[in-house]
């Protein structure tokens, strides 16, 4: 396409908008996701059907790593390009707390289970800050490879630190969250007060000491490809990563690799709306967030990535993966063999102390 | 006149020579083995006994050589399969043909007559080091080439791509990159926003070169510093600067002219890479302009051109050498260009290296390595050919002898 004709084209646009398209709903959509898998699921149980349904365009950004940083410049700047947003929940409460969000109306914004429950009686508890529709439940957890693992596979969350039963290096996320808590846990500290030691300068202190026993053998990751592609070549022998990713590595991929579920962690994934949008970029958001959020299309996700949907009434719809036709059920971190021990991300805790535990980690890793 | 240049060497003098070059060898099978140490050991003293063996006992070179070949080989299968074997073969093809080479002493054929012993080792020591910058510059391009053939979805080596299984090989990611719609939209993209860009540093730049070459400008040296400030400043504070001047821009265009959002971004992405490039071409032009000579536009107007005429007639085919490779730089410029489009353009101006970016970072997909291989492909092919373009249009002019 050269210059002339892109103007030409862009001019025509410009002219026949009002007329062609609705009136008060924007006919291009840019939506914000992590990428990969994900986005691909999210492609095809949410943007196909409602292109297919409505006519919208619908762009996609892989940007949501960096949502934070660039809506704040985006504010800023006056100019938002982005209509809807997937984040984490801890990220859309930072953003609720800033006016970068709309506040979410369950009851008119957001339909209604098939059976009559309410939107908020059927998110329950996951509506965690008034700007957040959650999508998704996902863990951290681990994996590992079963021919490098020796004859007795690891079961629960302590052979991460177990040099001496599974030598080798092991691939963790460059941050405290949830390697603090596995620390505490293995390092004999209840699970019911692990937030209250870790409260404490000696409790962290304590989760870094344990930390450091295994230091030497730490692979640090920050990005969720990470872990699978070091288990995929045999450099860890064991990972933590988002539970969706080890489930590509073992049943797409067919690497001889295996879920440790023993306390993962479970975390909320959801869209926010960006505030500040023009009136009819809004209406089409929330038009598609009542589409995308139904009880049927969160289930259907559940068919292309092993991420458990965020409604109660989604998950008796559960089914098989759409390509490769295995039961997704058994996948799902939320179903109850892999659930028997788990964690919630705890959202308050990692609010009021993530900056100082932030910093004495890092400072701890540069030792 | 007629010298003995090569002198047959005495095998004290080759083998520990063969030794070291068989440490190094050694090294390198060794670490891919497990023990470096043990490999450089056990390779030093494999091959200074082999080339005192072959030196002292075998007066033929060919047989020799094919012997040492085969050894090669059949250790290499033993070690590690066909791989292992092809690599044998190699190592035994370049040990047979270094000892002989020493042993023979065809190493100083083509040298001076006069050259000291350590003038040799330095002569061909150079020209080791050359290789070795060589392959440090090119192998992780060639790296790419064959994982971008992967079976898998992982940047691994596997075994069967290892046995030179055809299992192991696909062309499932070049599919992707046709295939696939976020691809495609990016490579489109790079497409519109890489040419337009540089056609507008191109103009603008070789105006601004021409301008700067007289000497009746003021303040010169200040115009072109900041001209050429964009290639000084680091990326990241230009991009976050264009980032909130294109913003106000943007939404001037789109509020009070009501141009259409995804055009308004092109112009915005298109302008940001093109004062990226200015730089680029200023400098070539401004290079080239040193060497023309100004009495020929004199002439020119003399003759009766106006300066427009003089300009496309007399200046502009002496320094189009000079403007098409600041035109190239500027191309690669917006074609690389990661960091400021990610400030400036929104999804719908996503380009191929922002793909791959965010490509890299949330999934490690080969599909990266195929573009990579169609890039390197592209690149290739793009340099030839201005390099041939070059050499005819030096040839026509007659400034070489072609």
């Amino acid at each position: 396409m050269n210059f002339k004709s892109l103007s030409a084209l862009a001019v025509t646009t410009a002219l026949c908008a009002p007329s062609v398209f609705a009136a008060d709903m924007a006919d291009e959509l840019t939506i914000v996701s992590w990428g990969g898998a994900y986005s691909k699921s999210q492609l095809r149980a949410y943007h196909e059907p409602y292109s297919e349904k409505t006519g919208t365009n619908i762009i996609n950004d892989d940007s949501s790593a960096e949502a934070v940083a660039k809506l704040r410049a985006m504010n800023e700047a006056g100019n938002i390009t982005w209509d809807v947003v997937d984040v984490v929940a801890a990220d859309a409460i930072r953003l609720c707390d800033e006016g970068l969000a709309m506040e979410i109306d369950p009851a008119t914004m957001l339909a209604a289970a098939p059976d009559g429950t309410s939107a908020a009686d059927d998110f329950g508890d996951l509506l965690v800050s008034e700007c957040f529709i959650p999508q998704i439940v996902y863990s951290t957890t681990f994996g590992y490879r079963t021919d490098l693992v020796g004859d007795t596979a690891p079961t629960d969350i302590c052979a991460v630190f177990d040099l001496e039963a599974y030598p080798g290096k092991r691939a963790l996320e460059k941050r405290p969250i949830n390697n603090m808590e596995w620390a505490l846990l293995c390092d004999g500290v209840a699970k019911a007060d692990v937030y209250d030691v870790l409260a404490t300068p000696e409790g962290q202190d304590k989760a870094l000491a344990k930390l450091d026993t295994i230091k030497d053998s730490v692979v640090w990751w920050s990005a969720g490809a990470d872990t699978p592609q070091l288990l995929a070549d045999g450099e860890v022998i064991m990972g933590s990563t988002y539970n969706g990713r080890l489930f590509s590595v073992i049943e797409e991929q067919k690497q001889p690799v295996a879920m440790l579920w023993d306390a993962q962690v479970f975390d909320l994934d959801g869209w926010i709306i960006p505030a500040g949008l023009s009136p009819e970029r809004q209406a089409r958001a929330l038009d598609y967030i009542m589409f995308a959020t139904d009880t049927q299309r969160l289930a259907d996700q559940a068919k292309y990535i092993s991420y458990g949907p965020a409604r109660a009434s989604s998950a008796p719809l559960v089914g098989k993966h759409a390509d490769m036709g295995i039961e997704m059920a058994p996948h799902m971190p939320t179903d109850p063999e892999n659930a028997k021990n788990t964690f919630l991300y705890n959202y308050e805790f990692w609010a009021d102390y993530r900056d100082d535990i932030d910093a004495k980690f890092q400072a701890w890793l540069a030792k | 006149m007629s010298i003995e240049l090569a002198q047959k060497k005495d095998p004290s003098f080759v083998a520990p020579i063969v030794a070291g070059a068989g440490a190094v060898a050694g090294l390198l099978v060794g670490t891919a083995q497990g023990s470096s140490i043990i490999g450089i050991l056990a390779g030093a003293a494999i091959l200074g006994a082999l080339a005192w063996i072959v030196l002292s006992y075998f007066n033929h070179e060919r047989p020799a050589r094919r012997i040492i070949m085969a050894a090669f080989g059949v250790a290499g299968y033993l070690v590690g399969a066909i791989p292992g074997a092809v690599v044998g073969l190699l190592f035994g093809w370049f040990f047979g043909w270094f000892i002989f080479w020493l042993g023979s002493g065809r190493y100083r054929a083509w040298l001076a007559p006069y050259l000291t012993p350590g003038q040799v080792l330095w002569h061909y020591t150079f020209r080791v080091i050359c290789g070795a910058v060589f392959v440090f510059l090119i192998t992780p391009i060639l790296v790419v080439l064959p994982l971008s053939f992967n079976a898998q979805d992982f940047f691994t080596f596997t075994p069967e791509m290892l046995r030179f299984d055809p299992e192991g090989y696909s062309l499932k990611h070049y599919r992707d990159f046709f295939t696939n719609n976020e691809w495609q939209r990016s490579f489109k993209n790079s497409l519109i926003i890489a040419p337009i860009a540089t056609i507008i540093s191109v103009s603008l730049g070789t105006l601004a070169a021409i301008g700067l070459s007289q000497s009746h400008v003021p303040a010169r040296r200040t115009i072109m510093a900041i001209l050429i400030s964009p290639m000084i400043v680091p990326l990241i504070i230009s991009a976050t600067g264009m980032f909130f001047f294109y913003s106000s821009i943007g939404n001037w265009m789109e509020g009070t002219l009501g141009l259409d959002k995804n055009f308004v971004g092109y112009i915005k992405v298109i302008l940001a890479h093109a004062v990226l490039g200015i730089p680029f071409v200023i400098i070539t032009v401004t290079a080239t302009l040193v060497g023309f000579d100004t009495s020929l536009t004199r002439a020119a107007a003399n003759m009766g051109a106006n300066p427009v005429t003089t300009f496309f007639r007399v200046q502009m085919p002496l320094i189009l050498p000079g403007v098409i490779s600041g035109g190239l730089f500027a191309f690669i410029t917006s074609f690389d260009e990661v960091v400021v489009v990610l400030f400036v353009g929104s999804a719908g101006q996503k380009t191929l290296p922002w793909q791959m970016f965010t490509g890299l970072r949330e999934q490690i997909s080969p599909t990266i390595l195929a573009v990579a291989t169609i890039l390197v492909v592209i690149s290739i092919g793009l340099l030839t050919v201005v390099e041939l373009l070059r050499r005819r249009s030096e040839r026509l002019r007659g400034l070489s002898p072609g």
